[in-house]
């Protein structure tokens, strides 16, 4: 069980270490209280829950279709679109796009999809230089950390910590803690690395396959500034990302941006459908999108499962996710943490790489309550428990199923059952269990770490019912 | 390459899940009139620090010729067009004027650091949400609204929706999408720090709507 | 729906073992408010421990053996949030496709937690005979989100006018129990069972009340682990006690 074992330690790293907790406490709790009062009357909430579902659902009922679509309509407006099946062939797409073009410098926009297919690194080993412009990604990327989060990847950072990694990185700017200032100094670095940039590239929010639209959400203006100022903009999306119609989109984004941060819109909404064209002055002169499969295609052949791919990356769920506030996002060690990651990473990784990863969940429920789309993340989630320790429950194509079965738990659980099935053997083992409770130990294990042993009563309410005259039947 | 399309395509019209209602026009009938969409429009642009003012429709050059240069801002950019025209015309002697009138790569340095603010129009104004819509275009292109430190946008008062999803319908949007769309809701910002708010980051650090009426 | 005659009730496994007393306390309030309260002697288990680890065979084979216990048409009452989501919200998944589910199905249409039963069906009136006390209310995720009762717990509490109820914060939040959870990931559990403990403290409560045992195994049993902290009880008990 060697993936159990190196999520303990990094579990066991996260919760030993409080400034990180104490981090994750307020910044969790912050986000939660914004988004509550974008949503004042639960009616609307409700209503609109709905519909983002419907679309999202419909979307993926369609998906070949709206992707035939999409690359159709991109196609005609002179947008160029590539199919990439994994990590290794989207990145190698993407390389050489940039090579063509002699593209050295890259000024990056956020992309969770990039994280997935490690694109950084790629391109660094090859020699072209990559910068984060989102300044979240962009103070981990000075510390080489991967994100913590999907909407706000330094959330785990204070600003001592980005102070420190500034006067690292810039040694010729006076130090200083303060939020505003810092956020100049980034205004300031990053702004001729937008402008002298060769490329762009971007994730995007919604693919609209009737207009053959990329739509990307942001606050800061890098997404739009790494999408306009260079010659060459290439964007990479998974392929689940596709919606139907122009109208699918202001009820997503309405409940995204609400969602995600608490906004009632972000300061911009970027609609991509064209390069620039003959008599425009600015714009990339070539646009290219990615398309990207990494597992998706399998997971949608699912029917239960398929309501995964409904995700729109809101990150509502591991902001009310009570395990992802203890831990923090680099404990997962996944690319999406919190119930997204733990209903998505084994789907996409398979149970024997992430399986254990289901195990960071009370079923409290939390999480699919706030979800835009109402994906039923504790139902998968148990699911994907099942999965991982029978692997003759179902055929669907889900690598490592029944790879965390363990001989010494199944046995326990049959022996349960039959204890359980049983009446009169479940009634002699709680007249044992009440008789002799004070063989009882005092130490249970890992329960008892925290908490007092709990005793079998002295009768059973069995017992008790019959004593007070409760009939049987 | 075209393999990795088919086996991707194909792979999903295998097992294809089961049909679901498609969804309805999403519609948020607010039954606002001009003077409520005004306010609303006003007061979530100053919610995240948009500055938003009434100006008579004649009188909107004047109110930048004595708002702007006490603010240490004096060279404009302007694109083609009425706007431009107009302002060129009126513009007060204590601003350098610059016409956005060459492509981008010929002019990058300054416009990126030599530029204060920008005059754009706008295509229309979201009033639930606080936004402008800019249809980018030749006369005025889409980094106008994006690289200079003030962005000065001009919205006519009879061109303001309600929703995002009243203006995509009623204006057909699906007909024919420009190479560029934006809803401009207020100066740029970030939290990525502990999570407190921080203005002017990559994008405008202020933003000016005129509400020309 | 006008009060029955008679009820089924449903023990629970962790009452059954660990805390008869809030289940008798539960079958004694609704035994007093006219209701025919019968106990069927061969009730195990709903089958939850299983089927949240994954092992869904055996869950059902437990879940499976109760549906003779509960045949006729008549409410069967959970004193557990926990438990009763389980047999309302995961049976029909559990027994999709059994040729059981029928059955199955129509134990769970009839499925109440305790409180929702003692509000939604039998409108109890409850007087308070106790003395002035300040208590805080933890409802349980499945009592919260899979059965909506915590509005039920609240009324109840509301009537009793020298019981004060204070509120803890972050009161939505998970206490760590989890079931298998609190001892598959005994350190999360533990940090989750602190915060809550910490929270229930600083309201300066004498007593939490709770409608899972589950749920009062976990604080309670930390309480008592970090050497002090208000007692805990199930609100049947409370509810009994009050008004006795």
């Amino acid at each position: 069980m060697n993936q159990t074992r190196e999520f303990h330690h990094r579990i066991d790293d996260a919760l030993h270490n409080d400034q990180l907790r104490s981090n994750f406490r307020s910044a969790m709790t912050g986000v939660m209280e914004r988004r509550a009062q974008q949503f004042p009357d639960d009616d609307q909430l409700q209503a609109l829950r709905e519909q983002a579902q419907a679309v999202r659902a419909n979307s993926l009922v369609k998906q070949p279709e709206l992707l035939e679509r999409l690359e159709q309509k991109l196609t005609e407006n002179g947008i160029q679109v590539h199919w990439a099946e994994g990590s290794e062939q989207a990145n190698a797409i993407i390389h050489g796009i940039l090579e063509a073009a002699g593209a050295k410098t890259v000024v990056k926009g956020k992309s969770m999809v990039s994280e997935e297919t490690e694109l950084n690194q790629y391109l660094e080993q090859r020699g072209i230089q990559i910068i984060e412009s989102d300044l979240g990604e962009y103070i981990i990327q000075l510390a080489k950390e991967p994100p913590s989060h999907i909407v706000m990847p330094a959330v785990h950072k204070n600003r001592f910590e980005v102070a420190e990694l500034f006067r690292e990185f810039h040694p010729d700017i006076p130090y200083t803690e303060d939020v505003d200032e810092l956020t100049q100094t980034a205004r300031q670095v990053l702004r001729t690395r937008f402008a002298n940039a060769d490329a762009g590239v971007s994730g995007v929010n919604f693919a609209v396959a009737e207009t053959g639209t990329l739509c990307l959400v942001e606050n800061e203006g890098n997404g739009r500034l790494s999408t306009t100022a260079p010659r060459l903009h290439i964007a990479i999306t998974g392929i689940e990302k596709v919606v139907e119609k122009l109208s699918d989109v202001p009820p997503l984004l309405e409940i995204l941006t609400k969602s995600a941060t608490g906004q009632p819109i972000t300061t911009y909404f970027n609609m991509i459908s064209r390069p620039r064209q003959p008599n425009e002055l600015d714009g990339p002169e070539a646009v290219h999108l990615v398309l990207l499969d990494n597992g998706r295609s399998r997971i949608r052949v699912d029917e239960e499962l398929l309501d995964t791919l409904r995700c729109i990356r809101c990150g509502a769920c591991i902001n009310h996710c009570p395990v992802y506030v203890q831990l923090g996002g680099h404990a997962y060690g996944t690319v999406y943490p919190g119930p997204i990651g733990i209903a998505l990473e084994p789907q996409r990784l398979g149970l024997d790489q992430a399986g254990t990863l289901t195990s960071a969940c009370t079923m409290c429920g939390a999480c699919a309550e706030v979800c835009p789309v109402k994906i039923p993340l504790p139902k998968l989630i148990n699911r994907l428990r099942a999965e991982s320790v029978n692997e003759q429950r179902t055929t669907t194509p889900l690598s490592g199923r029944g790879s965390l079965r363990k001989p010494s738990e199944a046995t326990i659980w049959k022996l349960w059952s039959r204890l359980n099935s049983h009446p009169r053997l479940y009634r002699m083992f709680t007249f044992a269990a009440t008789r002799l409770r004070w063989l009882t130990p005092g130490k249970l294990g890992a329960w008892t770490r925290y908490r007092s042993a709990p005793r079998p009563a002295r009768q059973s309410l069995h017992d008790l019912a019959r004593k007070e005259g409760f009939s049987n039947e | 390459m075209s393999d990795t399309r088919d086996t991707i395509l194909s792979r999903l019209r295998t097992n294809r899940p089961h049909a679901v209602p498609a969804p309805d026009v999403y519609r948020k009938p607010l039954n606002w009139d001009r003077e409520q969409c005004i306010t609303s429009f006003t007061e979530r642009m100053q919610a995240v620090r948009g500055e938003v003012h009434r100006v008579g429709r004649n009188a909107w050059i004047d109110w930048i010729n004595t708002e702007i240069p006490c603010r240490d801002m004096t060279r404009a950019l302007i694109g083609h067009g009425a706007i431009a025209e107009n302002f060129a015309a009126g513009a007060s002697a204590a601003f350098e004027l610059t016409r956005y009138d060459r492509k981008i790569e010929e002019w990058k340095d300054v416009l990126f650091h030599e530029i204060d603010f920008a005059i754009t129009g706008s295509l229309a104004g979201l009033a639930e949400s606080g936004s402008l819509v800019l249809w980018p275009d030749t006369s005025e292109p889409r980094l106008m609204s994006l690289a200079p430190p003030l962005h000065i946008a001009l919205l006519e008062a009879d061109r303001l929706y309600e929703n995002f999803a009243q203006m995509i319908e009623q204006e057909d949007w699906a007909d024919g999408m420009p190479t560029n769309a934006l809803l401009i809701s207020g100066p740029s910002k970030t939290a990525d720090i502990e999570q407190t708010l921080a203005y002017g980051i990559h994008g405008p650090k202020a933003l000016i709507t005129l509400i020309l009426e | 729906m006008p009060a029955p005659e008679r009820a089924y009730f449903f023990a629970t496994c962790l009452i059954d073992l660990l805390y008869p007393k809030a289940g008798l306390a539960g079958m004694q309030l609704i035994r007093r408010a006219g209701v025919e309260v019968i106990f069927p002697e061969d009730q195990t288990c709903c089958g939850q421990p299983a089927f949240n680890s994954g092992y869904r065979d055996e869950a059902l084979a437990v879940a499976r053996a109760q549906l003779a216990c509960f045949r006729r048409d008549i409410p069967v009452v959970v004193p557990s949030g926990s438990c009763a989501g389980m047999i309302k919200a995961h049976w029909p998944e559990l027994f999709a496709g059994q040729p059981d589910e029928a059955q199955a199905l129509a134990v769970a249409a009839r499925t109440y937690e305790l409180t929702e039963f003692l509000v939604d069906v039998l409108d109890i009136q409850l007087a308070d005979l106790g003395e002035p006390v300040k208590i805080a209310v933890h409802t349980s995720c499945s009592a919260r989100r899979e059965m909506g009762v915590a509005d039920c717990i609240q009324t109840l509490l509301a009537q009793l006018d020298k019981v004060e109820v204070l509120t803890q914060d972050r009161e939505a939040e998970c206490c760590g129990f989890g079931g298998t959870f609190a001892v598959k990931q005994a350190d999360i559990a533990g940090a989750m069972v602190k915060d809550k403990t910490d929270a229930l403290r600083a309201t300066g409560a004498e007593r939490v009340i709770s409608q899972d045992c589950g749920c009062l195994m976990n604080i309670g049993g930390a309480f008592e682990h970090q050497g002090d902290g208000p007692a805990t009880q199930h609100v049947a008990e409370f509810l009994l006690e009050r008004t006795s």
